[in-house]
């Protein structure tokens, strides 16, 4: 059973993989992330999950800093701070890429909020905790390594 | 299910730096209870908004992946010492909760 279940992640994360690649040029254009569907929420890989919040054209951005730890001891509490540089930042989503879901959260922020969000995420295995900004209607992003030693999503 | 939420909420500069703690179990639907072997039903906050004197200013989309009894912390530019904040989140059972505070 448990074998079962690594194979089958395993071969969601290879498939996700692939799904960037090919992701890449079938998007939608780039719409509001601050009204991300559900089934971004749902999708097993990260693929899928910037397909369905429809981002595309990532550009990658120094403008946005990403402050969690190198290693986390315990993967349930992994403290994020995102702040983005970016001027007109309109949305923020954090992904953490290995999870069986990897989109987390996605803030929408207007009335004056800053580009600026810290939370405690979940993660189950080591993987790159991803950024996604939107600004103008472009989305930037950026990632860091996280080392978890222990996995926080229980089984 | 409705545990007080706190908030605090303090002026830096221009800038209003928002603290908000949830209370919420955060189940992914996919944690096996330990004694059962059953998988735990999911139960997590799906939707928080926030406004700072009616405005809004997040409206944001989660998932289970969010640790449980959430953390989450903005800044919003412009508002005065004593201009009040709300907070409301719902849960995927359709639980709500809401809390104010005022800036300080």
């Amino acid at each position: 059973m448990n074998a079962l279940r690594r194979n089958v992640l395993k071969g969601a994360a290879g498939a996700g993989t692939v799904a960037v690649a090919v992701a890449a040029g079938l998007l939608r254009p780039t719409q509001a992330l601050a009204d991300v569907p559900r089934s971004a929420f749902e999708a097993k890989n990260v693929g899928d999950a910037l397909k369905n919040m429809g981002a595309s054209g990532l550009v990658d951005s120094k403008d946005i800093t990403i402050k969690a730890p190198d290693i986390a001891e315990n993967g349930a509490v992994v403290p994020v701070e995102v702040t983005s540089g970016i001027a007109g930042t309109t949305a923020i989503a954090i992904l953490a890429e290995k999870n069986p879901t990897p989109l987390l959260a996605d803030f929408g922020l207007m009335g004056g909020a800053a580009g600026y969000i810290s939370t405690r995420i979940k993660m189950s295995q080591t993987s790159l905790v991803r950024a996604v900004v939107t600004a103008g209607g472009k989305s930037y992003t950026a990632a860091k390594e996280v080392k978890v030693t222990i996995g926080g999503c229980g089984g | 299910m409705a545990e007080p939420m706190r908030i605090r909420a303090t002026m830096t500069g221009d800038v209003a730096d928002v603290k908000v703690l949830m209370n919420h179990p955060m189940e992914t639907g996919l944690r096996k209870d330990a004694k059962t072997g059953q998988l735990v039903p999911a139960h997590y906050i799906t939707n928080v908004t926030a406004t700072v004197n009616g405005g809004k200013v997040l409206d944001a989309g989660l998932s289970g992946g969010i640790s449980k009894n959430p953390y989450l912390g903005f800044r919003v530019k412009g508002p005065k010492k004593g201009d009040k904040v709300v907070v409301n989140w719902t849960d995927n059972k359709g639980d709500k909760n809401s809390a104010e505070a005022t800036i300080g």
